[in-house]
């Protein structure tokens, strides 16, 4: 725990962080930059998940072990997600989602 | 320390999402994770910020600059978003923020005084592969075999050609 630096704070932050990557998800048109937006909000729930951790039940050890498993599925979302994107860059010699629109009906 | 670190998480999360230029948004990127494990180290959490920069900062951060490079080039800019876009995007987005900045404001957190628990190595890995009921073991196994399968599926969906799309045409 921070002296002087109440949980609130740590809330705070990770919303204005949250609804930055949504933001960015919902203006981005490149699959790349939305891969980064998406980080950006996994990373702020992760940063929730400690402070809550910390500060409410410092006893206990559940929120750091589940920001560990956000922390893996992110990394294995990333690898999938890139895969996907460098085949679709062979495909079709674009990344911007608006361009990429073969399966629309 | 804090408010260093805060301060740089927001106004970095802001530019990675408005940059114009795609390496830019990376490296932003990776200056908020690093930030983020900063904040880590601040709650004594050595061992979830040492993750955070090898995993976080020092692997996906990589890997996206990898995909960039493949498909992108360096010196493009993407074209200004639509003000219309921009507006809608950014009152949903502060709506939100407000609505949750508000709710996290009015609730009463009863912080809790008692000694904080060291978390050092040894019981992490402990707990990870106990059974008991501080155990972690059923998550651990099912994150692995996650982590295998997406490990595969990458493998197989970059893996160029095969016998099935050797004479696929490109489209566009």
């Amino acid at each position: 725990m921070i002296t002087g630096v109440p949980v609130q704070y740590f809330l705070i932050l990770a919303t204005l962080m949250f609804f930055a990557g949504v933001y960015g998800f919902l203006t981005r048109r490149n699959l790349i930059t939305m891969l980064m937006a998406t980080e950006l909000i996994l990373n702020s729930v992760n940063i929730n998940f400690m402070a809550f951790n910390r500060y409410l039940y410092p006893q206990k050890m559940e929120g750091m072990f589940f920001s560990l498993f956000v922390i893996a599925v992110a990394a294995s979302e990333a690898a999938v997600a890139i895969a996907i994107i460098i085949n679709i860059y062979r495909r079709f010699a674009t990344i911007n989602v608006e361009d990429v629109n073969q399966m629309k009906f | 320390m804090f408010v260093l670190f805060s301060v740089m998480i927001i106004v970095f999360s802001i530019l990675t999402v408005t940059t114009r230029k795609i390496l830019r948004a990376a490296t932003y990127l990776l200056l908020v994770l690093v930030s983020t494990s900063g904040l880590y180290f601040m709650l004594n959490y050595q061992f979830m910020a040492a993750v955070q920069l090898t995993l976080y900062a020092g692997g996906i951060v990589v890997l996206i600059i990898f995909s960039i490079l493949l498909t992108s080039h360096i010196s493009q800019k993407f074209e200004p978003v639509g003000i219309k876009k921009t507006i809608f995007s950014g009152l949903a987005a502060i709506a939100g923020a407000i609505l949750s900045i508000v709710t996290i404001l009015d609730y009463q957190f009863s912080a809790n005084t008692e000694a904080a628990k060291e978390v050092d190595m040894k019981l992490i890995g402990r707990s990870l592969l106990s059974v008991d009921y501080d155990g972690y073991v059923l998550p651990f196994e099912v994150i692995s075999i996650l982590l295998l399968a997406a490990m595969i599926a990458a493998i197989i969906v970059a893996k160029k050609g095969g016998p099935s799309n050797t004479k696929t045409p490109t489209y566009n």
